[in-house]
């Protein structure tokens, strides 16, 4: 990603200065146990809603979205349609009756009308669970972040991120955590959009240059000869070396390795026509003693892999830029069926003790990255659909049911500014959505594509407009990071102090304590989180986001549901949907073919074939939440006898 | 032992029944619209390219569709809840 910026260096510590400066300020307000984990129910409804974008939107959807959109074109956007979407859920069901219900935590309000202590422990390791799937992928994205913009090495990274995030959390708690959302959720959708407007005036151009920054780089073709022997090419500049052929399934990728001026390169071969023709492709190639070379000679701080992804006709014309167009021209023509994009597929292979990884040019009509297709197979087997489906019902669900969202309705004062602060988040939420689209398919064909790392795309777009947008959004980047961090933190902190060790375990005797206890668990998840996000270097860990959704969907969001809406539903009933919830989801993916790839294993020898469990674990946990209670006795309280019992602890009047 | 009541319902919410169909009948629109939206992905997802209207073809329509109804339905929620509440709190002062 290019040298470290100096820039980029004073924005980060800028932005790491404000934060603790505010955690510092409002650690006055977290002295009682309410001020710690509900910021004392004072946050204005509008902060709050920011704050809700800023603690939603993490890494996952800022970097992950932008870089899948990047790659494979709209199937990255269906991330976006499904995580808003769930917010309507929470909106129309959850966040009144969580104002009305909780207190402190998801837990408070699952067992508002049962005080179970059985439900007050299954709610509390659920969030635990939903909250350490989350965090993990988040702390290993800030130590990836890290690496180029700071210079540090990845574990420093990482407890640099877990350091000011405890400090966060620890000095002020909620308050604090509140305030750095808002910051940061206002500043990315804020230069979210200035980079949309920058590249709709940039406009279109076949020969992307990053605005004369980076010359475009032209892959070579050359044409070449089938005998019996293999493959030969026609130019005797180029010398042939080796063949490899690649078989997948039924389908033989020929790559041939060629040499020039003493630099042996692999090419990928293909046949159209009867023609024979060789691309220029890139590759990384780790030799038998460990040393790797990119392109043909040794990887160094000059010699890495060139960003890629371009368009080689705009809508049927070589040659061309089109100057600024509108947002809806941008869309239009890169749609175009008569438009090209070059988009980058990766092949991997070990031959003669090398491990080879070639990145090569897959060119495709302009309608094909505007439509789903590229990363879901919906036109492949009945499984691959399912599976999508699956993944869709699950962000439609999981959202309304992730406690370290839900907890942000206990810090508005009332259930008016709880659902006023809810369509502020799906105004900012959706809007950021919309502009993810453009910021893919501008990392797309604009030559800004790691085509080994995809999460960098959004940064490195920005890079592409100058020096400052990079390091503001580098920066951005980081804060993002830390507000969902918080986020998870300090659900995470309140689940252990306030869930298990107060209303479960009942070892907490008063409001000092409990605050105490809320900030002893935050230092002891967040030096969790500094471990599991060492262990996991290099593991692709972005599916533990989609596990999170899975099992708040399938664990969570069945008894909000039913607790709200269906009289009979029992204590017993709910902690059985809650265990079958987790149990089969997690399940599910631990035996999915993402898992098998992550043992090491062939994906495609999975037990399971479905990566997304939603559409069994869901309708498993409603089953089970209905089954149980009709079987075991009524226990849940009348809401007018909750009433009676808040007003006896005198609590402050909530309705308006 | 700390152990205090988690709940804080205080005050009657007189608009809860109504705000409780309203948000029910709202979800229900929009699940079927994004029910549809997935059904279309699944069943037919060459239909998703077929142009619609300014080059655009029905999967950036739609898909931004989704995102515009979340936003609309949202206020038209927040405005009925917040007048139907307004009413109560009038009928209480009179």
């Amino acid at each position: 990603m290019g040298e470290v910026k100096p820039l980029a260096i004073v924005l980060f510590l800028v932005i790491v200065g404000l934060v603790l400066a505010i955690s510092f300020y409002t650690a006055r307000r977290a002295r009682s146990a309410s001020g710690y984990y509900a910021a004392g129910g004072r946050i204005h409804w509008g902060v709050n809603g920011i704050a809700f974008a800023g603690d939603y939107l993490s890494a996952a959807s800022f970097l992950g979205i932008c870089g899948m959109i990047a790659t494979a074109g709209y199937d990255g956007f269906l991330y976006s349609i499904g995580y808003l979407a769930g917010w309507v859920v929470a909106l129309f069901v959850v966040a009144e009756p969580m104002r009305r219900l909780g207190r402190y935590t998801f837990t408070d309000a699952l067992d508002a009308k049962f005080n179970k202590r059985g439900l007050k422990l299954m709610a509390a390791l659920a969030t635990l669970i939903v909250s350490i799937f989350y965090l993990i992928p988040q702390m290993v994205g800030a130590g990836v972040l890290i690496e180029p913009l700071l210079g540090l090495p990845y574990w420093a990274g990482v407890v640099l991120v877990g350091a000011i995030v405890i400090t966060i959390v620890a000095t002020a708690g909620m308050t604090s955590t509140t305030y750095v959302q808002f910051i940061k959720g206002a500043l990315l959708i804020v230069f979210t959009l200035i980079i949309t407007v920058a590249l709709c005036v940039r406009g279109l151009s076949t020969e992307p240059d990053q605005g004369g920054r980076v010359p475009f780089y032209e892959y070579k073709t050359i044409t070449a000869t089938q005998t019996a022997e293999g493959i030969t090419p026609e130019d005797p500049a180029y010398q042939k070396v080796d063949q490899y052929d690649l078989k997948v399934k039924d389908k033989v990728t020929s790559f041939v390795k060629l040499e020039k001026d003493g630099v042996a390169t692999w090419w990928k071969a293909t046949v159209k026509d009867g023609t024979v023709t060789l691309h220029e492709t890139q590759e990384v190639v780790i030799k038998a003693d460990g040393s790797k070379w990119i392109n043909g000679a040794p990887a160094s701080k000059d010699n890495k892999l060139r960003l890629v992804g371009n368009l080689s006709k705009i809508a049927g014309k070589e040659d061309v830029e089109t100057g600024a167009v509108n947002p809806f021209r941008f869309l239009a023509l890169i749609g175009d069926p008569d438009t090209t994009v070059n988009l980058w597929k990766k092949a991997a292979f070990t031959h003669q003790g090398e491990s080879v990884t070639v990145y090569y040019e897959a060119p495709v009509p302009g309608d094909t990255v505007t439509r789903p297709g590229q990363l879901f197979k919906l036109e492949g087997s009945a499984m691959d659909r399912v599976d999508f489906f699956s993944l869709m019902l699950a962000l439609f669900f999981g959202t309304a049911a992730l406690p370290h969202i839900l907890i942000r309705y206990y810090t508005v004062p009332s259930q008016r500014a709880a659902r006023k602060s809810t369509v502020v988040a799906i105004a900012a939420i959706g809007f950021f959505y919309i502009l993810t689209l453009f910021l893919g398919l501008g990392a797309m064909t604009n030559a800004t594509v790691n085509p080994a790392d995809n999460n960098m795309s959004a940064p490195l777009l920005a890079q592409s407009f100058g020096t400052f947008l990079f390091a503001m959004i580098s920066a951005i980047a980081f804060a993002t990071v830390l507000g969902t961090v918080s986020g998870l933190i300090i659900a995470a902190s309140g689940a252990v102090a306030h869930d298990l060790m107060d209303r479960f375990g009942g070892i907490i005797k008063n409001e000092r304590q409990k605050v105490v206890a809320g900030r002893a668990a935050a230092f002891t998840v967040g030096a969790l989180a500094i471990l599991l996000g060492i262990a996991f270097h290099g593991v692709n860990v972005s599916f533990l986001v989609g596990l999170a959704f899975a099992v708040a969907a399938s664990a969570n969001l069945p008894c909000i549901l039913m607790m709200l809406f269906w009289k009979r539903t029992t204590s017993k009933g709910m902690i059985a949907s809650i265990i079958v919830g987790i149990i089969v989801s997690v399940g599910i993916i631990l035996f999915s073919p993402t898992a098998w790839e992550l043992y090491g294993l062939v994906p495609t020898d999975a037990p399971i074939p479905f990566k997304n469990p939603g559409i069994f674990s869901i309708p498993a946990s409603f089953l089970t939440i209905i089954i149980v209670s009709l079987l075991t006795k009524r226990d849940m309280m009348d809401e007018s006898k909750l009433h009676g019992a808040a007003q006896a602890t005198a609590a402050p009047a909530t309705t308006k | 032992m700390l152990h205090e009541p988690a709940n804080v319902v205080t005050g009657v919410d007189e608009a809860a029944a109504y705000k409780r169909r309203l948000g029910l009948w709202m979800l229900a629109v929009y699940g079927v619209l994004y029910l549809i939206f997935i059904i279309i992905n699944v069943a037919s997802p060459k239909t998703m390219g077929v142009i619609v209207v300014g080059g655009l073809n029905l999967a950036i329509i739609y898909g931004f569709a989704l995102i515009v109804i979340a936003f609309i339905l949202a206020i038209v929620y927040n405005w009925l809840c917040t007048r139907h509440e307004k009413s109560f709190e009038t009928e209480g002062k009179a």
